[in-house]
């Protein structure tokens, strides 16, 4: 048997080899390989779109291998990404950032899923002047903290549901009313990506003099809505939003039912991931749904094709449809592929300057960044429940069909 | 204040939002019976009963997936949680069951965790439901509504607890089972196998808690972190109601019900949750609850 003093001393040596190895193996270009970081939440809350960011980053490496990798001064390199499991906790997040760069030694990191671990992650590729291409963290205030460092792929948290309202506005004025008399009713779950769907709702709501008449914000223990959805029904409002995750779609769609809670527009975030059409049957018909991407959009690249060529290669690949949190992480990689390219470096700054000047067409859409790091040039999306799928209806250049106005109650 | 306003201008609301919270009580009342039955019988803090009301909401979930109705669900939910909540005690439970009521509070919790994340890990963390079929009643011309399974569920819970008492009152084991919440060495000396008495106590906390969760799965929704919350208002309905009292359990969690559902609507969703951790230290400190050792079965 082994004395304790003994036993400490060969954890000791075993910690030293173990952080020995690691130095060594720092490298951000293994021989013709180059390797991007990524922590993702493959446990925790936030499992679900964890895998889906995941995949997308899988996906793109993939198809950019396939087609001979990226040419950086006249040598093709393969990608690699290493991943770590951030359990859904924004401090691991950040220490596995720290991780990343300080041990592993790599020198571009994708984003995590959600605002929150990006929140947590975005100082420390900060303040190591690390590149970090996102798709899945949209709170804003992720691009007023003035990082030069940070990019992301997607359109802002505060436009998700602010459509909703210009679109209630529009069907207002055809109708021969005035947008001003239009009721509000919302809800959002306490996080910081909801309350920003909120911000940009109340903006939306000032531009038209809306009015705003249950303002509620659930705790994440929540998981019945009954007590708010009483008040919406007693203050008939014409719009009803919410913005709660997978749960709070869940939710709103099966006690607005239950409840008879008539609302000529109800929408929605996350009603695709949460699939209600497919789950909730007709009681969902109607609904709006806000998303970042849609495969019926018709934009084109040269390592998918269009975005319908992605949603079916995705399919195929991993057995599911394509969620746009897939998408957006997709993209998010071809944007560093695209940086390498044009900054014909690996050079940390080299990069970073390529990707600031990133102007470029990908089956996501359009992808600009503004001085801020956030890509201003792709519009959201919103679709409706209809007939047991989901129909693009906003915005109306690529609309597929016209909204069902107001949504019939299922009975 | 416009919130209480409203209330007072439009009294169905009041009824709304009163029939809720009963309604959704009766549920927690089905978590409280087993948390009181264990603490009572086993003198231990099960805070891994959240999670086993998960479990059978995934029981449910899964049954329904297979084509079985989800009422049919609830007792093959219950049944299979007794066997889980039997396995659990012979691997976990009889250890710390003679130990001190902390190491009990942290072999649970530890297991809460264990389990939150395995039904992660297995089912994912997806939002699903359980969808019953079942309609609405629709009362006062449309102003009040009660959901067709939350009255079921009513019942559910009211005939659980009636069953509880009468297995309790009447049966050898539940014979057994308050003999042992006596005084355990006693019952020993008077040939009681206490420990199989123990991983009945346990079978039966888990088979309740898997029933409730059916329920929750088809009124609601079920996914892996829905846990916590229901073991709060368990802990909070034992404390209020005592351990020694199915129809205090009862009443405690019918108000507890209410209180939330009005909680919700005056002060707004954000302060229900923390109405509830509010009321808790309220109930704690009014109650001069120590959380002693103290062994007391339902009568």
């Amino acid at each position: 048997m082994k004395s304790i003093p003994e036993a400490r001393l060969l954890a000791t040596g075993a910690c030293a080899l173990l952080l020995m190895a690691a130095g060594s193996a720092a490298a951000k270009v293994e021989g013709d390989t180059v390797v991007l970081g990524a922590a993702v939440s493959l446990t925790g809350k936030y499992s679900v779109n964890g895998k889906n960011t995941k995949d997308g980053y899988d996906l793109a490496v993939k198809r950019i291998n396939e087609m001979g990798g990226v040419k950086v001064g006249g040598k093709a390199y393969k990608l690699k990404v290493l991943y770590y499991d951030d359990e859904s906790t924004p401090a691991r997040g950040a220490q596995l950032a720290e991780r990343l760069i300080n041990q592993d030694g790599v020198k571009f990191v994708l984003g995590a899923y959600s605002s929150g671990l990006t929140k947590a992650i975005a100082p420390v590729t900060e303040k190591y002047k690390v590149p970090h291409v996102e798709g899945n963290g949209a709170a804003r205030e992720l691009f007023t903290e003035g990082y030069k460092y940070l990019f992301a792929v997607l359109s802002t948290s505060d436009y998700y549901l602010r459509d909703a309202v210009n679109l209630a506005a529009e069907v207002a004025k055809e109708k021969g009313r005035d947008p001003k008399t239009l009721k509000i009713a919302m809800a959002f779950e306490n996080d910081p990506f909801s309350l920003d769907v909120r911000q940009g709702i109340v903006e939306a709501a000032q531009k038209y003099g809306m009015k705003i008449l249950v303002d509620d914000k659930l705790p994440p223990e929540i998981n019945d809505m009954a007590a708010t959805l009483t008040k919406v029904k007693a203050v008939k409002p014409d719009l009803l939003l919410v913005s709660g995750h997978e749960k709070g779609a869940t939710l709103v769609v099966k006690q607005t039912a239950e409840m008879r809670v008539d609302v000529p527009i109800v929408g929605t975030t996350h009603c695709d991931s949460a699939k209600i059409a497919e789950t909730l049957g007709k009681i969902a018909e109607g609904v709006l749904c806000a998303s970042q991407w849609d495969r019926k959009l018709s934009y084109k690249d040269k390592w998918f094709g269009s975005a319908d060529d992605y949603a079916k290669l995705f399919e195929k690949e991993l057995n599911y449809p394509a969620p746009y949190q897939a998408a957006e992480s997709t993209a998010s990689v071809l944007v560093f592929a695209d940086a390498f390219a044009r900054a014909g470096s690996f050079e940390s700054e080299k990069v970073r300057d390529a990707i600031a000047a990133t102007d470029m067409m990908t089956f996501y859409g359009p992808i600009k960044f503004d001085e801020t790091g956030k890509n201003t040039a792709k519009p959201m999306v919103l679709y409706q429940v209809l007939g047991g799928d989901y129909k693009v209806v906003a915005p109306t250049k690529w609309a597929e069909t016209k909204l069902v106005f107001p949504r019939k109650m299922p009975q | 204040m416009d919130n209480l306003r409203l209330l007072f201008a439009a009294p169905p609301l009041s009824l709304q939002l009163l029939l809720d919270g009963i309604l959704i009580g009766a549920i927690f009342a089905l978590a409280a019976y087993g948390m009181a039955l264990v603490w009572g019988v086993m003198g231990l803090i099960n805070v891994a009963q959240g999670e086993l009301v998960m479990l059978g909401g995934y029981a449910a979930y899964f049954l329904y997936r297979a084509g079985i109705h989800p009422l049919l669900g609830v007792p093959v939910a219950a049944v299979l949680l007794f066997c889980l909540g039997w396995a659990l005690y012979r691997s976990v439970i009889f250890r710390v069951v003679d130990k001190d009521l902390f190491i009990s509070i942290l072999a649970t919790y530890g297991l809460s965790i264990l389990l939150q994340q395995l039904a992660n890990g297995l089912f994912g963390a997806n939002v699903r439901t359980a969808e019953s079929g079942f309609g609405t009643l629709v009362l006062l011309g449309g102003a009040v509504t009660v959901a067709e399974i939350k009255l079921l569920s009513f019942g559910a819970a009211l005939l659980t607890g009636a069953a509880l008492l009468v297995f309790l009152r009447r049966s050898r084991m539940g014979q057994a089972i308050r003999a042992t919440a006596q005084n355990a060495r006693a019952a020993r000396v008077m040939g009681i196998d206490t420990d199989r008495v123990y991983a009945w106590t346990f079978g039966i906390n888990a088979a309740i808690c898997g029933a409730s969760g059916a329920l929750v799965a088809m009124t609601w929704i079920v996914h892996p972190y829905l846990g916590l919350p229901y073991t709060v208002r368990s802990f909070m309905i034992v404390i209020l109601a005592g351990l020694g009292n199915v129809v205090g359990v009862l009443v405690a969690a019918l108000g507890l019900g209410v209180a939330e559902n009005f909680a919700g609507f005056i002060l707004g969703a954000e302060y229900q949750a923390a109405f509830i951790f509010g009321l808790l230290v309220v109930i704690l400190v009014w109650r001069r609850f120590s959380l002693a050792r103290q062994r007391r079965y339902l009568t």
